[in-house]
């Protein structure tokens, strides 16, 4: 089996359709990440026992079980209650959920490494609780996870080949399709993967800058 | 009513699976850790530039393309592997390069002072590394060993999609034959989730047994 260049030129157009889904759904997915893992640290540290524990349990379970199996868990079982989700959101639900559960522990170690002295303070000013947290736990605790939270980002980049086994035409589905349809394995795939590592490899140096913008801001 | 007991034989001959890549795998990951980790911290040129490289391109391109590479490419190019064997090939020098990094990190973060005692005894390179660092350092990597074996548990559903019959592909037979999607899900996601915490466990208590008599080495 030769390298064949026409054939890559042949097939470009389609796998650029299937990398704009790809990043797509990594941003998409890097947002609802952010949040839930947001929600998940807040719910965390609440003072009601039950809801602290349930969702640390939750977010434990989720952690500890194949994305994949939560993708076909959201694509193929929640149609059964009535819940029928496009394949593209059931992706972006499932790669944020997942994901927030680790982005959850990032805020958990970001929250935690702001002074006690900063709660004192801003009780001593007579804050309410929302106001501590919007106006002096928040944005403090952020700067430093910045680079932590990107890591998981690009992790969850490089887990979005799974969509295509719900169906979603992202990168690697195309590739896979096309494939099918000439029977050459050998350029799509290669690609995908050439793909894959040149992204990584730019956002290794994304993430060495932003490790030196915001990183060091305590030290 | 159907027959759940003869689908929960399906399950568990697909738990066998799981449980025989993943140990299979971790043994591969822990070679290729050691393997990849030292040559990172080699004297030699040659050898830090190809563990580097090993280290970057499987971290850098995703889990998924690089089974679906193992197997569809490698076939083309003269190399035939059973679904099994490059499902194995591909986690094991995945989570392999993941944990490489753990290694390093673990190796150098043993106090300088450990160097000069082994200089001092006059032990060789080899002896102080088998005998004063590894010791040490093996200890720092287990819980995160613990985290990688538990992503590599998890990326074994990934293989459902080579065919190979995990978990995640006898549910999908489940599946397809009951016409129900609830349980068979949510029975493997238990089942992956108490792999996960047998994991867990089983890295807590030997981490317990292997800091027995290090007690004050360490802070």
């Amino acid at each position: 089996m030769e390298w064949d260049w026409d054939f890559v030129w042949q097939i470009m157009p389609t796998l650029i359709q299937g990398v704009k889904i790809t990043i797509l759904a990594t941003l998409l997915g890097s947002v609802l990440a952010a949040i839930v893992g947001l929600g998940i640290a807040l719910a965390r540290r609440s003072p009601n026992k039950a809801l602290s524990r349930t969702v640390g349990w939750a977010a434990e379970f989720i952690r500890g079980t194949p994305l994949l199996v939560q993708l076909y868990f959201i694509f193929y079982v929640l149609p059964d209650i009535g819940i029928l989700l496009p394949p593209l959101v059931a992706g972006v639900i499932g790669l944020g959920l997942h994901y927030g559960t680790y982005t959850a522990e990032v805020y958990r170690a970001g929250i935690d490494n702001v002074p006690r002295g900063q709660w004192e303070a801003a009780k001593a000013c007579n804050l309410s609780a929302r106001q501590t947290w919007t106006h002096i736990i928040i944005p403090q605790a952020i700067p430093p996870m910045i680079p932590a939270l990107a890591n998981y980002f690009i992790a969850m980049f490089k887990e979005t080949p799974l969509l295509s086994a719900i169906t979603v035409l992202e990168l690697m589905n195309q590739a896979k399709s096309v494939a099918n349809t000439y029977y050459r394995y050998i350029e799509p795939i290669t690609l995908v993967g050439a793909f894959f590592l040149a992204i990584s490899l730019c956002s290794v140096v994304l993430l060495r800058w932003l490790e030196r913008r915001y990183g060091k801001i305590e030290r | 009513m159907t027959q759940w007991s003869g689908y929960l034989g399906l399950i568990l001959q697909g738990a066998l699976v799981t449980i025989e890549l993943t140990l299979m795998g971790s043994v591969l990951a822990l070679i290729m850790a050691f393997l990849a980790g030292m040559g990172r911290l080699s004297r030699f040129f040659a050898l830090r530039a190809l563990a580097t490289a090993y280290i970057e391109f499987f971290r850098g391109t995703s889990i998924f393309v690089q089974l679906f590479f193992a197997y569809f490419v490698l076939p083309l190019i003269g190399l035939e592997l059973t679904p099994l064997q490059a499902g194995v090939l591909a986690l094991g020098l995945n989570v392999g390069a993941y944990a490489a990094e753990v290694v390093r990190g673990a190796v150098q973060s043993i106090g300088r002072e450990q160097h000069e005692a082994c200089i001092a005894l006059n032990l060789g390179r080899w002896q102080g590394l088998r005998h004063v660092i590894l010791p040490q350092a093996f200890l720092v990597m287990l819980p995160t060993f613990g985290n990688n074996a538990i992503e590599l548990l998890k990326a074994t559903s990934v293989v459902s999609l080579i065919s190979l019959a995990d978990l995640t592909f006898q549910a999908q037979v489940v599946r397809a034959q009951t016409g129900n999607t609830m349980v068979p899900f949510a029975t493997i996601l238990v089942i992956y989730f108490v792999l996960a915490l047998l994991i867990s466990w089983g890295v807590r208590s030997l981490e317990r047994r292997m800091a027995r008599g290090l007690d004050g080495v360490r802070v």
